[in-house]
């Protein structure tokens, strides 16, 4: 189990007298790309905010290299990123300054790589203006700046590439796909179809659904 | 887990709703028993037997419920907040179900206590309401309680609403203490030398004797009130488990 | 022993960059947003003008009232700014990154509501005297205003911030938080308008600064905990 990135057992949770999935488990090796499928409702969202750690509305176990994640936290945090729903950037603030926040934030993020981070992300020329000026998807690309910052191995993305174009969203899945090679892995939830030329694993959570009561 | 060795085993018990659920309902019935008999025998102790005060006369006699609902209403923000603590440390989520069944019941307490109170009040000092030390800091009580059912029944989430209840009631019980101190001080700056409330010189026996056995009784109607509610919310919290669904096939 | 000593040193330092860092956003984020920053003084000064409206414009009997009015003006100018102190960060979701961080929460908790206190508390300290002014508050009075306001305000916006913190993930946070949060104010305003009349009346105001310095102590020491404590269980639903 130590050689396991992340490993998942018997893990349970409802919502709103539904159970959404029951006698969940998984492992997550090093290098490795995982996809988390289901309908809408599912619970794709929930089962990323509980391995990430921010949700406690769970039973089961989670285990961060062979250790239970609640005596481990902090490491685990170190090691983590997540990209949540909400891109997480502040309107009024630049795309540097908003970055530069995350920097301090979480030390695996590189602070003097943030120009070269937005200039990756297509945000060159950008730096300055406040992020309410700039395109939906421009926001989330701020936010996506920051995989190209982290030197955490474990990715945790939840629809990544919403409102992100053609483009962008084949550049994003190299960079996936580079950072399952050097060893780090990712955990996502997607609408697109991904063109990763790699192994993905696909969990689907329709099969662990309990039924409703 | 095995550093969790050290608490008596019964703690653990407690843990399960099923044993909790179990063994309430056994002793539900004593202390119902301890509270009926308490709570007649104190009354027509203190409405027949007890002699008249030599100031205030029978209007006194309102002591017999005031001062039980006010220890109560107090006990009850306490045991709350010592729930609180046991299911944000422990995660037990029967402290989580103590605390919300005891917080409208202590809440109504704080409300009987006022209420007394003004209607103590309307003799002695010729007007429902004073701004007595006692009666302000009931009154703050009161408002504390009504924050925490305010929060509890805002927060769909159920554990995560008695979370949250737990950690307020924690920040409220650590300011009880000072707001209890400043309110008493804002008192005497403001109006010194009224007329307390409760605070009477030895009180003799035959007055302080009731009293202690309807404190007693208030104790056990607490306790049998929140160990229905008790009950109720962990039939309805654990609705899903076998045995909650075999409890409710027999009836 | 010295690669133990460097790693301490390190994050200390990173520590306190986080605190610096944190505290120049929120500066940058309330100068941008200038509405956010004058809308608590506005409410502070319209609250005041009520009461000589509303009870009696005769300056003998303003001046009684004054240290009261002001104390419960600013007590409510400053709960009707902690509703904002997390909730913009839980929309957009940079709340999320926060409790995820490695770092320890309370450093930005403290950080934050340490800027917060010192675009509100600290700004209504400074305005106090107008208010004073309006009222009839006499003069010897000031003094002893500002002070209890600039060692009271900080007390009020960290125990606000652990109801901003239990209510940031509901939608209708304002009206829960007032009733939350109130009740625990009440030592600050009795202690905090006392200095006040103290001053007034010209007795000694040491006593009534040691004890809401004391308060406030307290709610350093405790009120980050709770916040944070408050915050997780805010986001876990």
């Amino acid at each position: 189990m130590a050689d396991q990135l992340l490993t998942v057992q018997n893990l349970f949770c409802e919502r709103d007298d539904r159970i959404l999935f029951s006698r969940l488990g998984f492992a997550i090796a090093p290098g490795e790309i995982v996809q988390i499928e289901g309908q809408n409702g599912s619970g794709k969202t929930t089962l990323l905010r509980i391995l990430s750690g921010l949700s406690r509305n769970y039973e089961g176990d989670i285990f961060w290299r062979g250790e239970p994640v609640g005596e481990v936290r902090e490491e685990f945090c170190r090691n983590l990123l997540y990209f949540g729903h909400q891109a997480g950037v502040k309107a009024v603030l630049s795309p540097q300054e908003n970055l530069r926040w995350y920097a301090a934030l979480s030390p695996a993020i590189d602070a003097e790589a943030i120009d070269h981070a937005l200039e990756q992300v297509g945000l060159r020329g950008y730096e300055d203006v406040p992020c309410h000026s700039l395109s939906a998807g421009q926001n989330r690309r701020v936010s996506l700046a920051r995989l190209y910052l982290s030197r955490a191995p474990l990715w945790i993305l939840d629809e990544p590439f919403t409102a992100i174009d053609k483009k962008g969203v084949a550049a994003k899945e190299n960079l996936l796909l580079k950072h399952a090679q050097q060893g780090g892995s990712v955990i996502l939830t997607t609408h697109h179809e991904l063109g990763i030329r790699g192994p993905v694993r696909k969990i689907n959570l329709d099969q662990c659904a309990g039924t409703s009561v | 887990m095995a550093e969790k060795k050290w608490m008596p085993r019964w703690f653990y018990q407690l843990a399960s709703p099923r044993w909790c659920y179990q063994i309430t309902g056994k002793l539900l019935p004593w202390f119902a028993l301890v509270a009926g008999l308490s709570l007649i025998g104190g009354t027509l102790w203190a409405l027949m037997f007890a002699p008249a005060d030599y100031q205030q006369g029978n209007s006194f006699r309102i002591i017999y419920l005031h001062v039980p609902a006010a220890i109560l209403a107090q006990s009850a923000y306490m045991l709350m907040a010592v729930a609180g603590a046991i299911a944000l440390i422990w995660k037990m989520k029967v402290a989580d179900m103590v605390l919300k069944s005891a917080a409208p019941i202590g809440a109504s307490m704080a409300v009987l206590a006022l209420a007394t109170g003004a209607i103590w009040g309307k003799p002695t000092w010729g007007s429902w309401w004073v701004w007595d030390a006692r009666l302000t800091s009931m009154l703050i009580l009161f408002f504390l309680y009504l924050g925490v059912m305010a929060l509890n029944s805002a927060i769909e989430n159920e554990s995560t609403a008695a979370q949250a209840s737990a950690v307020l009631s924690l920040v409220g019980v650590v300011n009880i203490p000072i707001i209890k101190y400043s309110v008493e001080w804002w008192n005497t700056l403001h109006q010194p030398a009224t007329f307390k409330l409760t605070e009477k010189p030895a009180m003799p026996a035959e007055m302080w004797v009731p009293l202690l056995v309807m404190v007693v009784g208030f104790y056990c109607l607490f306790a049998v009130s929140l160990m229905m509610r008790l009950r109720n919310e962990i039939v309805w919290r654990e609705r899903r488990t076998g045995w909650v669904r075999e409890l409710l096939s027999k009836q | 022993m010295t690669m133990q000593t460097n790693s301490v040193e390190s994050q200390r330092q990173s520590l306190s960059g986080l605190f610096w860092a944190t505290c120049r956003r929120e500066y940058l984020l309330s100068f941008r947003r200038k509405s956010d920053l004058v809308n608590p003084l506005i409410f502070f000064l319209m609250v005041a003008t009520l009461f000589p409206l509303g009870v009696s414009p005769e300056p003998g009997f303003l001046s009684q009232l004054a240290p009261g009015v002001v104390w419960v003006a600013a007590l409510l100018a400053t709960l009707l700014s902690m509703d904002a102190l997390f909730r913009s960060d839980y929309e957009d979701g940079s709340l999320e990154q926060l409790l995820l961080s490695p770092q320890p929460l309370f450093v930005v908790v403290l950080a934050k509501v340490l800027a917060h206190w010192s675009v509100t508390g600290l700004a209504l300290t400074l305005m106090a005297p107008l208010l004073g002014v309006m009222l009839f508050l006499p003069a010897d009075g000031m003094p002893g205003l500002m002070l209890s306001l600039l060692l009271g305000t900080p007390t009020l916006s960290l125990v606000g911030a652990i109801g901003a913190a239990l209510t940031v993930g509901l939608r209708k946070g304002g009206v829960l938080i007032s009733l939350l949060v109130l009740p625990l104010y009440i030592p600050v305003l009795i202690f905090g308008s006392s200095a006040v009349q103290a001053a007034v009346t010209g007795l000694p105001l040491g006593g009534y600064l040691a004890l809401l310095g004391a308060l406030l102590a307290l709610a350093l020491g405790l009120a980050p905990l709770a916040i944070s404590a408050a915050l997780r269980i805010s986001m876990s639903s």
